[in-house]
């Protein structure tokens, strides 16, 4: 089961510069357990205490996963899913 | 160096004013280094000490942006009570490595931009096109 994950810019050093990868899971965290077998030291930059971190945004298709199920949100073939970094500061 | 033209500076001063005395911020998309198009972004935190993009307004516009081949040139913010130089949250959240981060204090009427890569914070002189020039 193939999902499409876009990658950020500052998370590509752990992709080789790929802007999208794939991966398979299926739910969020799945996917994201798949990716760190992929791309060793990617999780921790997505995940802290078993959750999404605070400044970092993952949306399945056009969702925010937060107002989902958040790490236990659902996912199927064909989905995509985008990490984006939070643009915030004080 | 961040050039820019006098337009888009006076966008931005135009916003920070408006939003005073909390924080505003936004984006302005480009090519090649150049930035062109104004993007003013909700600040969902309304915040005098904090500014974060709405999530899902950052979704359309960053899907917007890699659909016109853009990047995100420009990322603004104001600062309303202290001088326009980034904060330790600031640089601890920076996370586009390749935009020019501008800082405009209301409260000095100060324009400033920076590069923040990898902790680092690198300030550059700003050329302001004029119009006509």
């Amino acid at each position: 089961m193939a999902i499409e994950v876009r990658i950020p810019t500052i998370l590509r050093t752990y992709t080789d510069g790929a802007k999208a990868v794939d991966a398979s899971g299926a739910t969020i965290e799945e996917l994201i357990g798949d990716l760190e077998a992929r791309h060793p030291g990617i999780k921790a930059r997505l995940v802290e205490n078993d959750k999404l971190r605070r400044f970092v945004n993952v949306y399945l298709n056009d969702e925010d996963v937060r107002f989902l199920g958040g790490l236990g949100t659902p996912v199927s073939d064909g989905d995509t899913v985008t990490v984006l970094p939070a643009v915030a500061g004080g | 160096m961040l050039t820019i033209s006098r337009e888009l500076v006076d966008q931005i001063i135009a916003h920070a004013t408006a939003d005073h005395p909390d924080e505003a911020c936004g984006v302005i998309a480009g090519r090649a280094g150049v930035p062109e198009r104004f993007v003013p972004m909700e600040n969902a935190e309304r915040s005098p000490t904090f500014y974060r993009f709405d999530s899902m307004e950052q979704f359309r516009v960053w899907r917007d942006m890699d659909d016109n081949d853009e990047e995100p040139v420009v990322i603004y913010h104001s600062h309303t009570a202290t001088e326009a130089y980034p904060s330790r949250t600031d640089v601890s959240y920076a996370s586009e490595p390749g935009a020019h981060y501008v800082l405009y204090s209301t409260a000095l009427a100060q324009f400033r931009s920076f590069r923040i890569v990898d902790g680092v914070i690198e300030e550059e002189d700003v050329k302001i096109l004029e119009p006509g020039v």
